[in-house]
């Protein structure tokens, strides 16, 4: 009798621990990934060639850039199904929820645009033209500002959430793709996948203020990329994958010097905090896993096989 | 044949709006006919807009840049046989900024009727337009064929196949192939024991079966058959028509090649989708060297002041130049030789084998460096 009170105590916490959703390119799935075993609890079927994940705010929804679909998907994250999909645009890589919790910025990878989406009335409510190859998406957290990357162009766009315009453009290194704002919302930092950098730029004139450049000895420079990234919630630190290099980087955001290189998985692509930040999970697309990386002893402790190609992670609060 | 020069202009359709008033670049993409020779299957036509449809996609690359920067791309396309390449100064229209897809005879005219242009080479493979014969006025954006054999052997020796046997075809394209075969075999130090040149005129597409197998018979024991086939007569016969059961490496089978439509990785995937959009027709190594070369003048004119033919090229051999090619890897060129620098697909029909360098070939400055002539051995004295 014991024994079935404790082992029904453990199912119980089981079932509320959060998960991290991964997005398997090649395989067409999400790896659901418990938090606290650290070992994938369910698979689902999704949309063709599965990219950017976000959640709503609420964690009640769950929103899937399936690329080759040329669809997002809305999907109910308690029985995985998937619920209607979003006009979206040709070709969704990737994207990012406005603080409204209502609009999607939605980059189009083949299109060289920016596509806003009512989540609500599951209406276009505009497309923006930006530069070739857009991918890196993120949002300023007053939501007065949305920034493309464009991989091929090379720029960082700057769009105003009001008139749906673009306001500046900033060069920045080779084939950038992902960006960021700083919690306080003063700087904004991109990644340049073959420039090999990343780059700061003050938000409030678009001038570029510093940039943080990465060495790790036995490995080629070129094979260096800074492709995702994450600023820790403080804006102390940001982690920052390094692709072929397998090496995620953590980058001291005072000094901007990189203190230590954390060796990942294969082609480290994006990553995932848990929810007080203790652990970050990073997908590695040519080894098929996730890692989990201690953030403070900044050690590698587990490796979690998932499905092909995995792209993008997204953690999901359950309470 | 063309009777008359061709001429024609592609420039973005201005649909959206123009930031501001723009500033207009010019390039002239000048493709020279070149002698073409009649092979056994008529499989492979070369398309008609090899290369000019790189350029054009490369332009609507610019522009969409251009547009954020108020500069403007335009390609003045100028088609022409070699003997009129006399009279062609009335038709450019650029600032010196040239576009060259022509043999090395022409290529070398073009370069050699004004100093202060900036040509780039988008086809002729030949090594001596990098060593000997390189100009200072002419930057390479198509790898030689000498750059495509050694990223060949770093493959041949890492899978330690070194035993080497090779056919040969008998015109003057093939025998620099060969040559190239035979300058990589000595840089990696592997042998190729025995060759044969491929000089019979049946017609393969019905004897292959029993003319090759024979033709094969005679050489000694190979790990792999090089082929050197440049213009693709008869080396696609040869497959599993030898007589010993061996792969094919060189012009036909495992092949070096700076683009092939199997190339997909580092976001190659949307360059060819692009490409497709625009071209109806896969991209090629020609096409590819000529994005190369129009994005090339693209980077130098919206990331610096560089406007006349002389300051982009002077910006395009700095070490602030570097572009990303959908090739994994940062695109330099080579200061000693004006070659750009990039990784070589070894590719068949259907997927990319490898990706050379190879892990393992280093290089004192830049791995990709272990492709072709290097710096030390280089007897190109136009770049001092």
């Amino acid at each position: 009798m014991k024994s079935l009170i404790i082992g029904m105590c453990f199912m119980a916490s089981a079932s509320i621990a959060d998960e991290i959703w991964v997005s398997n390119e090649k395989d067409n799935t999400i790896s659901v990934i418990d938090v606290e075993t650290l070992e994938v609890t369910r698979t689902l079927e999704v949309g063709e060639r599965p990219r950017g994940i976000t959640f709503s705010q609420d964690y009640s929804t769950l929103y899937l850039c399936a690329s080759d679909s040329d669809a997002v998907q809305v999907i109910d994250p308690e029985s995985g199904k998937i619920l209607h999909d979003l006009p979206s645009g040709e070709d969704p890589e990737q994207f990012i929820l406005h603080p409204d919790n209502r609009r999607l910025y939605i980059a189009n990878e083949d299109d060289a645009i920016t596509t806003v989406v009512d989540t609500e009335t599951r209406r276009v409510i505009a497309q923006i033209d930006v530069g070739v190859e857009p991918e890196g998406m993120a949002v300023s957290p007053d939501g007065s500002m949305v920034i493309t990357t464009s991989e091929t162009t090379n720029m960082a766009h700057w769009i105003d959430t009001e008139t749906h315009e673009i306001f500046a453009n900033s060069l920045v290194g080779q084939r950038p793709r992902h960006a960021e704002f700083t919690s306080d919302g003063k700087t904004l930092w991109v990644s340049g996948e073959i420039g090999g950098d990343i780059v700061l730029f003050n938000v409030e004139d678009q001038t570029q203020i510093g940039q943080v450049t990465f060495e790790i000895k036995g490995i080629h420079p070129d094979m260096i990329q800074p492709v995702g990234f994450k600023l820790t919630p403080d804006d102390q630190y940001a982690f920052v994958a390094l692709g072929p290099s397998n090496h995620l980087a953590v980058v001291n955001a005072t000094t901007l010097e990189v203190e230590d290189y954390i060796l990942v998985g294969r082609r480290v692509w994006h990553m995932a905090f848990n929810r007080d930040k203790r652990l970050l999970f990073t997908t590695n697309g040519i080894s098929g896993d996730v890692t989990v990386v201690d953030v403070e002893k900044r050690k590698a402790i587990k490796t979690i096989k998932v499905g092909r190609y995995p792209w993008g992670a997204a953690l999901r609060i359950k309470d | 044949m063309f009777s008359v020069i061709r001429l024609y202009l592609i420039a973005l359709m201005v649909t959206t709006v123009q930031a501001w008033a723009a500033e207009i670049i010019v390039i002239d993409y000048i493709k020279v006919a070149k002698p073409t020779r009649p092979l056994l299957s008529n499989l492979d036509p070369i398309p008609d807009d090899l290369g000019i449809q790189g350029a054009a996609v490369a332009i609507d690359d610019n522009n969409t840049t251009g547009k954020f920067m108020g500069l403007t791309y335009e390609l003045n396309v100028i088609e022409l046989d070699p003997e009129q390449l006399s009279t062609i100064s009335p038709t450019l229209q650029s600032n010196g900024l040239l576009i060259a897809d022509a043999v090395a005879k022409d290529l070398l005219q073009l370069a050699d009727a004004d100093k202060n242009q900036t040509v780039f080479n988008v086809s002729a493979k030949d090594s001596v337009l990098r060593d000997t014969n390189c100009r200072a006025n002419v930057l390479h954006t198509i790898p030689s064929t000498q750059m495509e054999t050694d990223a060949l052997f770093q493959f041949l020796k890492q899978r330690k196949w070194d035993e080497l046997a090779l056919v040969y075809g008998n015109f003057e394209d093939d025998l620099a192939y060969r040559e190239a075969l035979h300058r990589s075999a000595k840089k990696y130090r592997l042998d190729i024991d025995e060759e044969r040149a491929w000089i019979f005129d049946a017609d393969l597409r019905r004897t292959a079966g029993a003319e090759l197998p024979v033709f094969t018979q005679q050489l000694d024991e190979y790990d792999v058959l090089l082929v050197a086939d440049v213009a693709g007569d008869f080396d696609r016969y040869i497959h599993f028509n030898t007589w010993l059961p061996r792969p094919l490496a060189g012009t036909e089978g495992l092949e070096p090649k700076a683009w092939a439509d199997v190339v997909e990785q580092w976001g190659a995937a949307q360059l060819q989708s692009r490409f497709e959009d625009k071209a109806s027709r896969d991209m090629r190594s020609e096409d590819y060297a000529a994005w190369l070369a129009v994005r090339s003048i693209g980077e130098a004119t919206l990331r610096s002041k560089a406007r006349t033919a002389s300051e982009v090229r002077d910006y395009l051999l700095s070490s602030e130049f570097t572009m990303a090619g959908f090739k994994g890897r940062k695109l330099s060129y080579r200061h000693w030789n004006g070659q750009m620098r990039q990784p070589i697909p070894l590719v068949h029909a259907h997927a990319v084998t490898a990706n050379a360098p190879l892990p393992g070939y280093l290089h004192q400055r830049n791995e990709l460096d272990s492709l072709g002539i290097d710096e030390p051995e280089s007897k190109c004295g136009a770049f001092k």
